[in-house]
Formats: C-alpha cells, structure tokens, sequence
C-alpha cells in the first residue's frame, strides 16, 4: 500500500455537500448560520495550506499573506467600484501574482526548507508592518481609506454579476462559502489525481530523484504555490465578504500560527484533516472567547508582588498547549492517527487464529 | 558635526540592541540547529522578572544581571529537556514545538501578569553633544553589547567549555565518540543560550513598555538576524546586526521608523536569497 | 568510436581550493569506464559535474556532441543521462512497482510503461516485492530499485556513485552481474564512481584514476592495477587483491 492515503469516498463528500447546501440551513438558527460561514471560510483557508505543505511540500510559515492581499484587494476595490465581481478576481488574482513573484525568487534561487519559511514568514511580517502604519486618512486608494490598525468597515456583500442591487444576505454568504468549500476540495482531489498532481507529490517524497527523472522541480513547486495562493486570497475575498470588514489581524503571526496548526493537528498530506482541525479549533478559540472573564480564580504571592490567575483556558494557553502535544505525540495529525490505529487494528485481525489467512 | 555623531550613535545602538536580542538564539541555533520559536518570550521573560523584582525592591543591577539571566537560564533547562531533546535532529518540529511554547507563554503572561503597568525610568540621565542630547543609556547598551560579545568571543575561544564546544558544533558524532557528553554540551548550552535572551530582555526594559506580546517585535528580528547571519554564530551575529542594524536606522533617519523596519526586512529576503546559508555560509566560514 | 562522453579542461574551484584541475576526458559508446582515488582526488567533484548538481568554473562537457555544460539536472536527465546517488534517491513512501513507473511512463505509454517495469522487476528479482514500500526494503533491495528506476528512463548514459556502498559480499557480486547484464543487453554507456576494487574488477572495460584533483592515470583494469604510481597513491588505503 502507497502513502497515497486513501481518502473519503467521492460519494460521501458530495453527499455532506448536499446536506451543508439544503439540509443544515432549514434546521438552524441564523446566528449559527454565521458562524458556519466563517468556519467554512477558514476551512478553505485550511486547504490551501494542505495543498502547498501538505501535498507540495513547501512549507510556507507566512501563507496568511495571501488570505490577508486577498482580503484587502477586494475591500479596496469593491469600495471603488461598488460592483463585487472585479473585485472578486481581484482578490484572487492579486496573490497569485504575489506568489508568482516570490515563489520565482525562493524556487528558481534553489532556497529550501527553514530559509524558505523565514521569507515567506517575513513577506507577511512587512505587509503587516506596512498595512498597521497607515492609520490616518491620507492613506487611501480611490474611495477606500486602509486605515491602519482599524482595518476598513462597511464592506458591501458580495452581489449578482451586474446587478449590484442583489446583495448576499446571511444565508446566501453561507451558500457560497460552502460552495465554495467543497469546490476547492474536490478541485483539490481531481488536481491530486492529474499527472501535475503526481509528479508534485513525487518531488515532495524526494526532490533530488523527480529531479534526475527529469522534472522541472522549480516549476512544479512555483504552480503548487501559486494555485494555493489564489484559493487563500479566495479565502480572504469570501472573509472580508462575511464579515464587511478586513483588519491586519489576518497578517499578524497567530492568525498565521493557526492556520499552520490546523493542518499539522489535522494531518499533513491529508485534506479532510485540516479542514475538520480549523472548524473545530476555530470553535474552540471561540468558546474559550466567550468564556474569559476577569474574575481572579487563583492568586500567589512572589517577592512581594501578586501574581494573580484569571482565566485557566486563554485561548494562546490552549493553542500553544496543542502544539506542543501534537509535535511531542502526535506528529502525522489527527486523521492519519486515526488512520494508523484502524490499519493496525485491521492488520490484527487478519493474523488471528480464525482470520482469512489463518493456515488449515 | 554633531549630528554625525548622533546618527552613528544610534547606529551603532541599533546593531547593539540587534546584536543582544539575537545572540543568545544564534549560540543555540549555531550549536544545535534548533530555532527556540519561544525566544522572544525568554526575552519577556527577564523584562518581566527584572520589572517586578526592581519593583518589589530589589536592587535593579542584580535583577537585571545576576537574576533575570538565571531565571531564564533554568527555565531554559527546563524547556531543553522536556521540548527540544525529544524532538531533536527534526528541525520543522523543534519549530512548531516551540512556536507552541510562545503561545502557551503569551497566554500565562497574559493572565498572570498581564497588563502590569510597566514603566520605569531610565537610569543614567542624558549626555550632551554638541547641541544634541542622548540618553546616557545608549551609550550603556552600547558598551554592554561590545563587552558581551567579546566575552563571547573569549568564552569560545579560550575555556575549556568554549573548545568542547566548538568540536560539538563542528561534528558531533566526532565529539561523542572522544568521550564528550553531548547531552551536557547541549543542555549548556541551551542555559546560556537563554540566559543571555533573558539578560537581554532585562537590559531592554527601561527603554520598552513589556507586556505579554513584546516577543513579537523581538522574534521577527532575532530568527531573521540568526538566519542572515549563519551557522556561525559570533561572527554570523555581528555582521548581520551590523548589517540589518545599520540599513534600519539609516532608512529610518531618511524616511520613518517604519520604513526602517521594512527595509531591514527587505534586506533580509535580498541576503538570503543571494546566500542561501547566510553571511557565514559563504564568508568567514573559519570564525567563532 | 565516437565519444559519447567528452570533458574538456574542466575546472571547479571552490575559493582557495581546485578540488578540478584541468580534467580532459572521454567516455566511447558502450564502454564501462570506473573513476577511482583517494577521498578529495575530485572523483566525486566531477561527477556532481558531469550530473548538473556543481557547474564548473571553467571548461567544457560535450555530450553526445552536444555542450551540456552548466544545464540543470532536469535538462541533463531528460536529455538521456540517468543518475544514481551515493544514497539512493527513491521513493520510500511509495512501493517498488510505483517507483518504477514514475519512471517508465516518461518515455511510454501506460501500457507499455506497465510492461517495461514488470520485465525490470524481474530483472533486479523483485517481483514478489512489487507492493512493498521501498522504505521498508534492505539498503542492498533500495539500490537495485534505484537502478531499476534509472534503467526505466532509457538513457544512452548512466552515471553511477558508489553503487555498492554499504553492501554485503552477495549483493556486490549480484549488482555487478546485474551492472554487466545491463550494459550488455541494452549497451548504455557508463560511469562509475566506486572504492570496491573487487567490484570494479567484476564490470570495469577501463578505469580513470583521480589524483589530486587531475587524472593520473587511465587504462584497462589490470593494467591499472599493475601500475606502480598507482600502487602508491593507494598504498596502505586498499588491499588489492592478487598482486
């Protein structure tokens, strides 16, 4: 049996498509709903990554970049042009050309491994420096000030091709996150079975020989970034959508920590995994959000100063917690553990006395 | 005139801060091959220490350089022991272990100590030249960055330790099989390596307000120093604070700080991709 | 004969050091040529020259009369020159059969490809390994899969380094006779880096000496061994066998 894992029937994603598309909305509260929304939007996100590191091998510590240029690009413009669908493309074709530019820089310049994750790292690191210092209204494109640390309010939805009248509302937003969603993992799916796919996940396995095969390797790498990229600045585009509003919180270090953990809790080479792992560590932070208070529950006295405990499960407590667990015991994630122990049980069963392989 | 000599003493300022935020990760990354993701949080970690004990009394030059450094050196110990030995050799991993670590340090700080007002006033009052004044504090950073890396400099090169040191770094299969314990090497290491982020952070503290979330203006700087400079550490450290330091604040006098910022980043990027293994990997590859 | 295989004054430096002086070679069609010496004779230099993982500092490779000097690996790979490495570049995560194809189907059909790697398989005696990932195979079974790999991509020239290291006596003698079969049956012309002076005896037409970075000498295998310069660079570093 190959790494290639075996992955979720065709049959049975679609089916969940189905049922997120016209089941979930009739039997929920709109405020849920919302929520849905965003985590579906993170989910993507979540691919992104899984393709890049998961399935490319390029480990890319800033890829929020391309959630946050997408974002903005599309804020920028929708506030110019009223209309959503330039801006749309905008936000996707933005990063794309971004990853183009420097993928062409890491991949053709032979950069690998840790130096490579310390510029995609820094890439989104100036953009935050950059996006932070323009509080102020002289900072502005057109009509959209970037308003530094605020971020820029009052986006409009996305609306209709041409009809800008026809705004998204809650449920149509959900509509399309999930559309969205699954579109990119089944394009994922089918792009993994193509020979492109297939040659990325040879050089993944081992550079050197895809090279000597003949491979163009720097190639491969830089399409694998850049496909990644437009689907993060799609991410962000369907983000700024939801929320009507893109701050540079999406390119601070968390937000890009995140997204790294998602898919190292959900499983490198997978893609249910990271999709799965950013719902629910997304509903995590949320919960541990809400249930932050100020009460003091523990306090100590420390050279005279009192140190005082107000809150157990600080939503960094929890997050750096399921790092460091993860690498220490669970490297491969979630769904490949799982994985592991069903293959282990089932390989016990067939050698027990009885089993199908069992001698006369 | 002056403000020549103004402009080289912030220069020179800013390589030193540069110099001290990172040498403490270099030693552990040129020694290792691991990258602690938590050293901007070790560097809180003795701003905090040196603030509460000087607040509770203590007499500032020992929090700063016999307290925080050994506070921060144990807990480094600690961290080596428990985070980093299980998952050495696997460098992506030691990343993301200790990336969790600053999380999980950002988060206790958070709510412990968090938004501790931490303002203090620094010490050595201000120094004239010419119609310009600078804080006398300056010229303290400056001389103590000088003085620690040439204590550095001596450490490696003349003690005991410094050569088992060296050997270790150079080839550690080579090291083990002549009797040295490479297990103590490292973990060594790794306390110095703290102790001086902690040191660091603590000698930073009268010039930035610390809070739970100032590892991030530090680990930015230091990983991309470390990286720039080179497996070498000493000499990797000098010639990329030198470098980094310089175009900064230069930047910064013509444009804004922020600019600065962005250009010591830039400069970063242009450097590793022009070489790859940093300034070390391809000069001074003899050095300490 | 037509050289397949030509360096002209080939040079590497690397800051103070000439690791290439002014190396000159050729290579005919079909021949089996061995290149050994001492560890830094340069051997290993020029061989990651002649691969495209080093460009020289000076000087020319000519192969099949065209300058190949200073292409990119995949461009010397596709252009008909296979690679084996010192450490076998395989995929451990993928089984034999897969190895093989990845690289079969580069110049076949599918159908074709399927038929070529089931003959190699037979050939490196693997078939009853075909599913295995190659990560779990011996160190001896993952180079005869590496060479499997690199005979599937039908080169008219394969570079070989160190393809016996870390083998026992059983696999030397079955990778040399595998080596032999190998340039007999589909005549690809050779190079091969090795320190296994018994091996080299079992497939060598002609063997190149590396010397401080220039060739000292070049003959067929006996006369080489019977060579007393060549005897003293060696001198206490290999015991030859038979003389």
């Amino acid at each position: 049996m190959s790494t290639i894992i075996q992955r979720p029937s065709l049959i049975a994603m679609f089916a969940f498509m189905l049922i997120f598309l016209f089941a979930v909305p009739q039997f929920t509260e709109i405020y849920i709903i919302n929520n849905l929304t965003v985590f579906a939007v993170m989910a993507t996100m979540a691919l992104s990554l899984a393709l890049v590191w998961g399935f490319g091998g390029i480990l890319s510590l800033g890829h929020s970049v391309f959630f946050g240029i997408g974002g903005y690009a599309y804020a920028i413009a929708v506030l110019n042009t009223g209309d959503s669908t330039f801006p749309i493309l905008l936000g996707i074709l933005l990063p794309v050309l971004l990853a183009c530019l420097l993928g062409y820089f890491m991949f053709y310049g032979r950069i690998s491994d840790i130096y490579l994750a310390v510029i995609t790292l820094t890439v989104s690191l100036i953009c935050y420096h950059l996006i932070v210092s323009t509080s102020g209204g002289q900072w502005r494109i057109g009509k959209a000030a970037i308003g530094g640390y605020n971020g820029i309010p009052g986006l409009p939805p996305i609306n209709l091709p041409g009809d800008p009248s026809q705004r998204l509302g809650f449920v149509g937003k959900y509509y399309l996150a999930i559309a969205v969603m699954f579109a990119a993992y089944f394009f994922i799916r089918w792009l993994l079975e193509t020979r492109f796919g297939r040659v990325t996940v040879s050089i993944r396995e081992n550079e050197t020989r895809s090279e000597l095969l003949g491979y163009d390797v720097r190639a491969y790498k830089l399409a694998v970034y850049a496909i990644g990229a437009g689907l993060a600045g799609l991410a962000g585009v369907l983000y700024a959508n939801w929320g009507g509003f893109i701050s540079p919180v999406v390119f601070n270090i968390f937000f890009t920590a995140q997204i790294i953990v998602w898919v190292m809790v959900g499983g490198l080479g997978t893609l249910v995994g990271p999709m799965l792992a950013a719902v629910a560590i997304q509903y995590l932070v949320t919960v541990l959000g809400a249930a932050a208070t100020s009460e003091i529950k523990a306090a100590v006295t420390i050279f005279g100063f009192k140190l005082e405990l107000k809150n157990f499960l600080d939503s960094n407590i929890v997050l750096g917690m399921i790092f460091i667990v993860f690498t220490l015991f669970i490297p491969k994630g979630v769904v490949p553990f799982i994985r592991d122990r069903i293959e282990q049980a089932r390989a016990a069963k067939i050698h027990q006395p009885g089993g199908p392989d069992a001698g006369p | 005139m002056d403000f020549a000599g103004i402009i080289v003493i912030q220069v020179l300022f800013a390589v030193a801060s540069l110099a001290l935020i990172s040498l403490g990760l270099a030693i552990i990354f040129g020694m290792m091959r691991v990258i602690n993701f938590a050293h901007g949080e070790f560097l809180m970690m003795g701003g905090f220490t040196t603030l509460m004990l000087f607040n509770a009394g203590v007499n500032l030059w020992v929090s700063m350089f016999v307290a925080a450094p050994l506070i921060v050196g144990v807990f480094g110990l600690v961290v080596e022991r428990l985070i980093v030995r299980p998952l050495y050799g696997r460098l992506f991993e030691t990343v993301l272990a200790t990336w969790g670590l600053s999380l999980l340090m950002i988060g206790i700080a958070s709510v412990t100590v968090g938004y501790y007002e931490a303002s203090m006033k620094v010490p050595f009052g201000s120094v004239t030249i010419g119609d310009y004044t600078e804080s006398g504090y300056t010229f303290f950073v400056i001389g103590l960055a000088i003085v620690i890396l040439i204590g550095a400099y001596v450490g490696l090169r003349y003690t005991q330790f410094g050569l088992l040191a060296r050997g270790t770094m150079q080839n550690p299969e080579m090291a083990a099989s002549l009797g040295v314990n490479i297990s103590r090497v490292y973990a060594t290491t790794f306390f110095v390596g703290s102790a001086l982020s902690g040191l660091a952070g603590a000698v930073l503290t009268p010039l930035v307000s610390v809070s739970p979330v100032i590892g991030f203006s530090y680990i930015a700087r230091a990983f991309i120093t470390v990286i720039g400079g080179g497996a070498v550490a000493l000499t990797g450290t000098i010639t990329a604070s030198g470098l980094f330091g310089s175009v900064s604040q230069v930047v910064a006098f013509i444009t804004t700080p922020v600019v600065g910022e962005v250009a010591l980043l830039v400069t970063a990027i242009v450097l590793i991709r022009l070489m790859p293994e940093g300034i070390t990997g391809r000069f001074l590859r003899r050095g300490l | 004969m037509s050289a397949i295989l030509e360096t002209q004054n080939l040079n590497k430096h690397f800051g103070g050091v000439t690791a290439v002086k002014d190396v000159s070679f050729a290579l005919a069609e079909g021949e089996l040529r061995c290149l050994i010496g001492p560890n830094g004779a340069g051997k290993s230099t020029f061989f990651k020259m002649l691969c495209g993982q080093l460009k020289p500092s000076s000087g020319r490779i000519m192969f099949a009369a065209a300058d190949i000097t200073g292409h990119e690996p995949h461009d010397i790979a596709l252009g008909g020159i296979g690679i084996k490495t010192q450490v076998p570049s395989v995929y451990d995560g993928l089984s034999v059969h897969e190895n093989i194809m990845l690289s079969a189907w580069r110049t076949r059909t599918k159908v074709e490809a399927r038929s070529a790697a089931d003959d190699l398989l037979t050939q490196i005696r693997l078939s009853g390994q075909a599913e295995r990932l190659v990560g779990q195979l011996s160190h001896g079974q993952r180079q005869w899969v590496e060479l499997a790999v690199v005979i599937a991509q039908e080169p008219k020239l394969v570079l070989f380094d160190e393809p016996t290291a870390g083998m026992t006596l059983d696999e030397v003698e079955s990778t040399a006779a595998l080596i032999r079969d190998i340039n007999q049956r589909y005549a690809y012309s050779m190079v091969v880096v090795e320190h296994d002076m018994q091996f080299i005896r079992m497939i060598a037409d002609t063997v190149t000496v590396f010397h401080q970075g220039s060739i000292l000498a070049e003959d067929n295998v006996e006369n080489i061994l019977r060579n007393p310069v060549v005897r003293d660079v060696y001198l206490g570093r290999q015991r030859i066998e038979g003389i």
